[in-house]
């Protein structure tokens, strides 16, 4: 349907999210990541052909955590892909809990699916592991921490190329 | 997310991010970017919603293959069934304002707390 909007209509969570935090007292704004430059890697050989992995923004679940109520403590982790875990622990990352849920995690990581593409031939196999990484305020600790981990979990399982969801 | 995305691009791992938050993963910038217009928490396709979900996935392996340079946005074609998420997400107005302020000023006290009972152990 055609029609005209002043304005987008994708929200901006970085004016959104200024605003609130701003509304609650705190004066300095988060400062997001930017980049000028932006690093691109073509796929190698055929997708058929090709290892893809998973990386989660999601937790492990941690029964007694949440049974208490407290707040789970966020770490990197590799997890196995087959079976794909029935249940993420959620409840400590910023998504919007009041328009939706996370119960059905083929909603936000794709590891049965990806198990399709690989027994239907798109693509060669699924890693064996998926990856998980905490969503951290500190953009030092995701880029000098996580991030070479995560590479080098890749390289241990093979992976050729990854999807990264991100709640 | 995006910064762990770059990384490995950087290293030779071809990377696909999938997700909402079109604004935070553009800013950041990475190589492929499948944006679907949801709210926050089901980058992958609406909750149990297989169909939908396995065709957002098919468009991540598509900017596999097709994409031939960094900063490639493929926007999906799913709609969400209404838009009161957009404006009522972290919303801050008139009926909310004195609300939002008392508890920023409640929990910056209990950090100053927290963290005064973290030196005295």
């Amino acid at each position: 349907m055609n029609q005209r909007r002043p304005y987008r209509s994708y929200v901006s969570y970085m004016d959104r999210s200024r605003e609130y935090y701003a509304a609650q007292g705190y004066s300095q704004p988060y400062s997001w990541a930017h980049h000028d430059d932006v690093p691109f890697t073509p796929l190698r050989k055929p997708l058929s052909e090709c290892r893809v992995g998973c990386v989660t923004t999601a937790g492990k679940m941690d029964a007694e955590a949440e049974r208490q109520g407290r707040r789970k403590v966020r770490e990197l982790y590799a997890m196995a892909a087959n079976p794909a875990p029935a249940r993420l622990f959620t409840a400590d990352l910023f998504w919007d809990k009041g328009a939706t849920h996370t119960d059905d995690v083929g909603s936000f990581l794709p590891l049965n699916h990806l198990a399709q593409y690989a027994a239907g031939g798109r693509i060669g196999s699924v890693s064996s592991r998926f990856y998980g990484v905490p969503t951290d305020y500190s953009q030092g600790k995701t880029s000098l921490r996580d991030a070479p981990k995560i590479l080098e979990w890749c390289r241990e399982d093979g992976v050729d190329a990854m999807l990264l969801s991100a709640l | 997310m995006s910064l762990v995305a770059r990384h490995l691009e950087e290293n030779g791992v071809p990377t696909v991010v999938m997700g909402s938050a079109r604004d935070v993963v553009e800013e950041c910038g990475v190589a492929r970017f499948v944006f679907t217009d949801f709210p926050l928490g089901n980058p992958c396709g609406k909750p149990w919603d297989a169909e939908m979900q396995r065709a957002i996935v098919g468009m991540g392996l598509d900017m596999l293959e097709r994409a031939w340079m960094a900063r490639t946005t493929v926007q999906t074609p799913f709609l969400w069934g209404n838009d009161e998420w957009r404006d009522a997400f972290m919303r801050v107005d008139d009926s909310n304002r004195e609300a939002l302020a008392r508890e920023g000023k409640e929990r910056r006290h209990r950090q100053v707390e927290a963290k005064q009972e973290r030196l005295r152990m």
